[in-house]
């Protein structure tokens, strides 16, 4: 039972850090395509300025309770997934100092070089976490020993390029729309425009992925067994679809919650589908690490979860009160501000 | 090299390069949260000044201690990981608490500290630095409380094959963990005691912004004086703990070979690890070391012969690392003290201002080789007494970690010179203008 609650909540950390940095990694990545000027590059930037870092914190915090309930899954996923891990690490790193720093010297080279590191800080992580979930959902060469059988260019079959490019897609739109909700006037204009193109291929991508899943894993089985489960996915094609809904209606706000639902439907699909393995092998079943071989004792999993349930909920609540207090549309007048970045 | 050698390669590169940043944040968070209390107690401009040029300051060295520390978290998983399969019930943990706990009040309310000014009233303002700093504290407790346990396992038992946790108020409230605590959180204060004197000096030798930078530098100057004086006291403390905890490891801090009661100490020494000896003794104060490490001068010391040489920690980077720290204590007490003695008229002692810019990076050296100490003295061993570092690596290939071990240097390097870069700029540039003189 401890070890099912943490299943669960371990789908809910990484499901919140998808859906939270999902749209900063998406206006990292539209940095390229939507700024004309600096001034535009810079409301992107304040657009997300208040937030980024406590939306990273889901990623710390995932990993973390991952180490914490799982160790050995912790152990076995990380040290497998050594190299593309890594180059997500580093990823965020110039991501997260190209806030701070871009700003810090008139200069137009010193400005391009973080913006640079922003667009790849976003770009990678957002491709390289969609093609590792994917590998995770379709099982990953380990054996016992938890000896990874295979190296970067396994894990970028098919089926894990396309688990990318759905993430990448995603994000994209989720990120516009966090810029129609931020912005207004011409930048508004463009960030919604490029929500609505790329919601077809989105949506397309998608489909082939919910399709694909059922020939390329085992996901389906879980929902065969319980159809409640069904309620998942459901969300998330319904949250698509109310995406271009509320697009239609430039209601951006419901945009963006129903792009949110989307995610949260889309890594849920997965997590569910995989219960109880949390890092499938795909060598042989019985080297799969599930949430009750790979758990921490009882006592353990009990006082993390007397945490979890104490501090998660309060993290939400501040959270919050942060996505409220800015809740304001970034303007130009907004980065006259000294701390802006 | 082995794949051992350079996961430990690759996580001292990491860890020394985290650590360059990390003792900045806790102890300047502190002081820009005193310099905007100021401001809204006095309503003195050259407080809110202060805060914000002292703050801009502290952001540009906090970015890059966050973003290092992420990769730390995730490379136990990466590169230890029978190490995290064999102590993740205990250690994992304390690691998600940090995260929960403090890691996101911090990461959040920096985030509302930095756009917040217009639109929050002051006070409200002035409490999310507070909540960032105290955070950033909390944040160090759990990471140390963790360390603490690497370095004295204590609540647990070795079932199913892996250390559980069975007793957690005892692993969080142990000795060793709250004298860790407070021994790197004061030589954190320190640190950044000294870098607030060091750019003030910068400054007032220039006669710029007397003021703002004299006010500064009284506030820093207490700072720094009260912890140099308590890390003396504490660093006996925790060196006696050590002695009782983890004898190899004084051993080495001390380069003891034989096992002596009334085991002195000498003025000067020079290790000879080869021969297992000592090339040079030179003013020898007798049972000095068995006093200092258990308050009796006739108290026996273990040397490092009586353990087997596959369990003894590198000497010498350990007894010289050690001896550059408390060196170093030791002068940041005089330092302060000569500053707080003179801190109403300090622009007029140019020796000591010019003195205090060159001894900015002295903490650092200090600030790093206390971690030397504790995590090479601390060998073989990953967790004392308990699992080898050597059987805790992650089933990688050697040209994984090389590559990885290129990346970080490479990557970490040309970051460490941006942020430094930045951060002589903005110490130089000083504070933006008031309201009143720019009109």
């Amino acid at each position: 039972m401890l070890e099912t609650i943490w299943f669960i909540l371990w789908g809910v950390l990484w499901a919140v850090y998808f859906m939270l940095d999902g749209f900063d990694f998406g206006i990292g990545m539209l940095m390229p395509f939507l700024a004309k000027n600096d001034t535009e590059r810079r409301i992107m930037y304040n657009a997300i300025g208040p937030f980024w870092d406590g939306n990273e914190v889901w990623l710390i915090t995932a990993g973390g309770a991952t180490f914490a309930a799982f160790p050995t899954t912790y152990a076995v996923m990380f040290s497998t997934l050594y190299t593309p891990l890594l180059i997500i690490l580093f990823a965020l790193i110039v991501r997260g100092v190209s806030f701070e720093f871009r700003g810090k010297v008139e200069s137009a080279t010193w400005r391009s070089i973080w913006d640079f590191c922003l667009i790849i800080g976003s770009v990678i992580p957002a491709l390289l976490f969609g093609v590792a979930f994917a590998n995770i959902f379709k099982g990953i060469p380990f054996d016992g020993k938890g000896i990874f059988h295979g190296n970067l260019f396994t894990l970028l079959n098919p089926y894990g390029i396309a688990g990318g490019i759905l993430f990448v897609l995603l994000f994209l739109v989720h990120g516009a729309l966090w810029l129609c909700v931020k912005t207004e006037g011409d930048l508004q204009k463009r960030a919604s425009s490029v929500a609505a193109k790329l919601w077809i291929p989105l949506l397309i991508v998608a489909v082939i992925f919910l399709a694909y899943s059922y020939k390329a894993t085992n996901l389906y089985a879980n929902y065969f067994k319980w159809p409640v489960l069904w309620v998942i996915p459901l969300v998330a094609v319904v949250g698509l679809l109310l995406t271009r809904l509320f697009i239609a209606k430039k209601s951006w706000w419901k945009a963006w919650f129903a792009s949110s639902a989307t995610i949260l439907g889309c890594v849920f699909f997965g997590v569910a589908g995989l219960y109880p393995n949390l890092f499938p092998s795909s060598l042989d079943p019985k080297y799969s690490l599930t949430a009750f071989n790979s758990a921490s004792s009882p006592l353990t999993l009990k006082i993390m979860l007397v945490v979890a349930l104490v501090m998660v909920p309060i993290i939400i609540i501040y959270q919050s009160w942060v996505y409220y207090t800015f809740r304001d549309k970034v303007r130009k007048e907004d980065l006259s501000y000294e701390e802006a970045y | 090299m082995d794949i051992v050698a350079l996961s430990r390669l690759q996580f001292a590169v990491a860890s020394l390069f985290h650590f360059l940043f990390v003792p900045l944040t806790l102890g300047l968070s502190i002081l820009t949260a005193i310099f905007e209390t100021l401001y809204v107690k006095t309503g003195d401009e050259d407080y809110k000044r202060a805060t914000k040029f002292w703050g801009k300051l502290f952001l540009i060295n906090f970015a890059l201690g966050v973003v290092t520390g992420i990769t730390l978290e995730f490379q136990f998983g990466t590169n230890w990981s029978e190490y995290s399969k064999y102590v993740g019930d205990v250690f994992g943990s304390l690691l998600a608490i940090e995260a929960t706990l403090a890691f996101f009040l911090e990461s959040v309310f920096l985030g509302v500290w930095i756009f917040g000014w217009e639109k929050l009233s002051k006070k409200a303002h002035a409490l999310c630095i507070w909540i960032v700093a105290i955070a950033s504290n909390v944040s160090a407790l759990w990471i140390l409380v963790a360390n603490a346990w690497m370095q004295h396992p204590v609540g647990y038992v070795i079932r199913n094959g892996r250390a559980e946790l069975t007793d957690f108020t005892r692993v969080v409230t142990q000795k060793f963990a709250i004298l860790e605590f407070l021994h790197t959180i004061s030589g954190a204060y320190i640190l950044a005691g000294f870098f607030v004197m060091g750019v003030s000096a910068w400054h007032l030798l220039r006669k710029n912004e007397v003021s703002l930078f004299k006010k500064s530098f009284k506030v820093a100057v207490i700072f720094a004086l009260i912890f140099a004086l308590f890390e003396g006291l504490e660093g006996h403390m925790h060196a006696s703990e050590v002695a009782e905890t983890q004898p190899t490891k004084l051993a080495a801090m001390e380069s003891l070979w034989n096992t002596e009661s009334h085991a002195p100490m000498y003025l000067f020494l020079i290790p000879d690890a080869k021969h297992e000896r000592n090339a040079i003794e030179i003013g020898k104060i007798p049972g000095l070391l068995s006093f200092l490490a258990f308050d009796n001068t006739s108290a026996t010391v273990k040397g490092l012969k009586a353990f087997p040489k596959e369990d003894r920690p590198p000497v010498d980077l350990t007894f010289w690392s050690f001896r550059i720290m408390v060196g170093l204590g030791t002068l940041f007490i005089l330092l302060s003290l000569w500053g707080f003695f003179v801190r109403n008229n300090i622009e007029n002692h140019p020796g000591l201002l010019k003195l205090l810019i060159l001894c900015i990076p002295l903490p650092y050296i200090a600030n790093e080789a206390g971690w030397i100490v504790a995590e090479v003295g601390r060998q073989p061993w990953i967790v004392y007494g308990m699992m080898k570092t050597s059987q805790a690596v992650s089933p990688l290939i050697p040209t994984q970690i090389v590559i990885s071990l290129i990346a970080f240097v490479v990557l970490y390097s040309l970051l460490g010179l941006a942020d430094f870069f930045l951060l002589f700029k903005y110490a130089r540039k000083g504070p933006e203008a008031s309201m009143a003189t720019a009109k």
